[in-house]
């Protein structure tokens, strides 16, 4: 008789004591073991959940079988129709996944629908709303070989481009006077198929075609300080106000614009391939293997210089496997998702802490294949970290954020070049969020070698790193000091943080603001999960 | 092609080590260390020590998987019960302990006559300052106990590795408990022990005191009690924070007490709780009999003044350490000017 398999064990929250190992803090390129007081809790993220053992079999039932208010996907096709299919960009998932990505086996399926009912006007759109346009290899790596030989070379499968004066058609807009603008090609056609991957809980639903085909026009409506400020949290649908604006815009569109047919996936968070499986393990389960890579690969690391690295780490491709795919009505598909994404990654938090802790590691959803600058270091960390909550913020209100990054004085130039100027020509002037909008942020949105260079280059939108800084507005609000660890000292300066050589530097710092007797919380994160903070 | 590198690299290194597939984190490092070690002249160098060059250790807040190991509370240690087992122990405890010490801590013991009338087998619970303590009682807790006792000691700290699992099993008796909890292993165990006729000698503080003064007492004494209906013998040490304090790694020589309380029974339907408070409640009598004279102490008692085991409440670290210093001034042995 053979043992049963152990399933995913759920999240946890480890009390440090006198035994428990050094944890693991990611530092951008490179990781370090880090001694926590005793005393310190430690939230590891919940196992990754089993994958589904017959993904294209799902997708299948999935397009047969839609939930909400709709129709099986072949019924909404027919010959001589406009189809548009939009897919997420390079910003998800994160790192890049294996091949098939899931896009690819979405879309396929999609295709194979369009083909039995003779559908010939197709066009495939990259819904990257202001990132970065995506390279052939990229796209050929989302949506796959076969996909990319057949629409690309006739033009029909392409970057969104939301500067495009000819592109882009205001659908109305919502009682609140939010101009819904998309994509003329997405807002035209009979049927638009959005192949969405859900990463973290404020993907998909209306925001994937609210903001993904939409211009800045639109976008600023719900990109903009107060929005950002009033969503506690951006990951909770039900209490942000980024959602809620995404929702309004819903509405128009589902009145004045295309039928959309959603179809949302989930993936498990097995973030890493196997030489780099202990990054997702509890230390104190390394066995002799999971040692062994870490001291070669972080003394191999410590040797190699910065560029090299970056090359390392950004061709890792993560093993994720999808959980689920749900297709049909916007708001019935989302619902399913969110709950699945839940599934993998609530972990159940009792009570805030004065000090939260995190290591950055090298990638964020706008560094792919790319330098993480400054600015994305505090949009990670501000932004994306600390909003992984559910009803309060893991740390209380007052306390004291410590992340752990290099945060190089350092940008991609094609990437991100407005992002140079405005870490030199806005944040030398403030950190304020609402001045910048104030004063800056028009500005820098319709520069128009800004806006040549996201058309025609591989830039960020020029409002982009303004986004970076609201999306970390409610953390800045919340927090009374962020201290970096072991980052440029000039550029966490620049940033308005307070820099630390150490761990225990940073404590010590953090004494001035919540006391001698903190209550610490790290965050052991990636693999993402999100806190539930009762 | 920078990622084949790295694995490359990782294989080679993981090749060198040698692979113990599921070995729960017990596997040595063991050729990259003696490499560490011959290039250091035998020594191995501070950054080359600890986690992640050897096992981890693993958090007494977390389960075990119960089949992932047999450390730790798994640990057994019915060889160490051994007729052969115990007659090593007596010599070490004899030969070894005794005059070290005799050397270092010349204890000053009294209250034995409060058992007396006591047949065993019973709970030793102690107040606990040092590892000194352990030493101190095994050599002058009386030999009709002695002679079939266990020491219940951290799984986390005694039991984590196979070297220390079995030096402290043989040395001192020691039997793994959990500390921060009556967990269903350790405490069955040692029901079944003191039902079979051996004694305990237990800390229900569950490690050492950090700054002299006592930690929270914890149930896991009571509750044996309460389960076996034997007596707890409340027993207080002073002294032996002062000769190897926590964190101290070489002793040095100072005057120890050591002063038995009356056996306390559990009273009819008594909870674990309640026996635990009165099992706190005597030894802080016991220290300030030890302090103040017996007379003086049993009017604090009388009169509910009993200063507490943990020091004056609500006040910052230093003023603890300086409380501390104050009340055990008058303790400390007067020099002898003359002769």
């Amino acid at each position: 008789m053979s043992t049963p398999k152990r399933g995913p064990r759920p999240g946890f929250v480890l009390e440090v004591d006198r035994s428990t190992p050094p944890t693991l803090f990611w530092h951008g390129e490179g990781y370090r073991l880090e001694k926590l007081p005793v005393g310190s809790r430690v939230l590891y993220a919940p196992e990754p959940l089993a994958p589904l053992e017959d993904p294209r079999g799902a997708i299948r039932h999935a397009l047969m079988n839609p939930v909400g208010d709709s129709q099986p996907l072949a019924s909404l096709m027919f010959s001589g129709m406009r189809l548009t299919i939009a897919f997420d960009d390079i910003s998800l998932p994160l790192p890049p996944m294996q091949a098939p990505d899931i896009r690819q086996m979405v879309i396929e399926e999609v295709l194979e629908v369009a083909a039995a009912a003779g559908v010939d006007d197709v066009e495939l759109i990259a819904a990257l709303a202001l990132h970065r346009r995506m390279t052939e290899a990229e796209l050929r790596h989302a949506v796959g070989d076969r996909v990319y030989d057949a629409f690309a070379p006739s033009g029909r499968l392409y970057n969104h481009d939301a500067e495009d004066p000819d592109g882009m058609t205001q659908l109305g807009a919502t009682p609140q006077g939010e101009k819904v603008i998309m994509n003329t090609r997405a807002a035209t056609s009979d049927l638009l198929v959005y192949v969405n991957i859900n990463l973290v809980a404020m993907d998909g639903g209306w925001k994937s075609t609210a903001t993904g085909l939409t211009s800045y026009q639109s976008l600023k409506h719900h990109h903009n300080v107060h929005t950002m400020r009033h969503s506690t949290s951006f990951m909770d649908q039900h209490k942000s106000e980024l959602h809620h604006s995404n929702w309004r815009m819903g509405k128009v569109i589902q009145e004045s614009g295309p039928k959309v047919f959603q179809i949302e996936t989930t993936l498990n968070n097995d973030a890493f391939p196997d030489p780099f499986g202990f990054l997702t393990k509890r230390e104190w389960e390394w066995n002799a293997r999971d040692r062994a890579s870490y001291l070669a690969s972080s003394k191999a690391l410590s040797a190699t210089p910065s560029r090299i690295k970056r090359q390392i780490f950004h061709s890792i491709k993560a093993p994720h496997k999808m959980t689920s795919v749900q297709a049909g009505e916007v708001e019935a598909v989302h619902k399913i998702t969110t709950e699945n994404v839940y599934k993998q990654q609530i972990v159940k938090v009792e009570g805030q802490t004065d000090i939260v802790t995190m290591g950055l590691p090298f990638i964020c959803p706008y560094n792919v294949n790319s330098i993480m600058n400054p600015i994305l270091v505090m949009c990670t960390g501000l932004g994306y970290f600390f909003n992984l909550y559910r009803n309060k913020p893991v740390v209380r209100m007052g306390g004291v954020l410590i992340m752990s990054h290099p945060t190089p004085w350092e940008f991609h130039p094609v990437h991100h070049p407005s992002y140079i100027d405005f870490f030199e020509q806005v944040l030398s002037e403030t950190t304020d969020p609402e001045r910048m909008e104030k004063e800056f942020e028009q500005k820098f949105a319709e520069d128009e070698w800004y806006r040549h260079l996201y058309r025609t280059s591989y830039a960020y939108h020029g409002v982009h790193p303004f986004y970076m800084w609201y999306w970390g507005a409610h953390a800045l609000e919340h927090l009374g000091k962020v201290i970096i660890v072991g980052g440029d000292v000039r550029a966490v300066r620049r940033l308005g943080f307070s820099p630390a050589s150490t761990l225990r530097d940073a404590l010590e710092i953090a004494s001035d603001v919540v006391g001698r007797s903190p209550t610490i919380t790290h965050l052991h994160n990636p693999p993402i999960f999100m806190a539930d903070v009762t | 092609m920078a990622t084949k590198v790295l694995v490359g690299l990782s294989d080679r290194i993981r090749r060198t080590v040698g692979q113990s597939p599921a070995d729960h984190g017990l596997a040595r490092l063991g050729p990259l260390v003696r490499t560490v070690r011959r290039g250091s002249g035998g020594r191995i160098p501070p950054q080359f020590k600890g986690f992640p060059f050897t096992a981890p250790t693993w958090p007494s807040t977390v389960e075990r998987d119960s089949e992932s190991t047999d450390l730790g509370i798994n640990y057994d240690t019915e060889w160490s019960r051994s007729p052969v087992s115990r007659t090593v122990r007596r010599a070490l405890v004899e030969a070894v302990m005794r005059p070290g010490v005799q050397a270092l801590a010349a204890p000053a013991v009294s209250g034995l006559d409060r058992l007396e009338s006591v047949v065993g087998p019973v709970i030793f619970a102690a107040n606990h300052q040092s590892h000194m303590d352990t030493f101190l009682l095994l050599t002058v807790i009386p030999t009709r106990f002695r002679k079939r006792m266990v020491v219940a000691a951290g799984a986390d700290y005694f039991f984590d590795k196979r070297w220390k699992a079995t030096l402290s099993a043989l040395s001192i008796g020691a039997i793994p408990i959990e500390r921060r909890k009556v967990s269903r292993t350790s405490s069955d165990r040692a029901q079944q022990l003191l039902r079979q006729g051996w004694s305990l000698m237990i800390f229900p503080e569950g490690g050492r005191s950090p700054d002299g003064w006592a930690g929270e007492f914890k149930a896991g004494a009571a509750f044996l009690s309460v389960r076996t209906g034997l007596p707890i013998v409340p027993v207080h040490i002073e002294g032996t924070g002062r000769i190897l304090p926590k964190g101290s790694k070489l002793p040095r020589r100072g005057a120890t007490a050591v002063t038995y309380g009356e056996p306390l029974h559990p009273h009819e339907g008594e909870d674990a709780r309640s026996l635990s408070t009165r099992m706190e409640a005597a030894i802080a009598q016991l220290a300030d009999e030890q302090s103040d004279g017996w007379w003086v102490a049993r009017r604090n008692a009388a009169a509910g003044t009993t200063p507490p085991l943990q020091g004056p409440a609500g006040v910052a670290g230093w003023r603890k350490t300086w409380a501390l210093e104050t009340s055990k001034s008058s303790q400390r042995r007067p020099k002898r000017t003359w002769p």
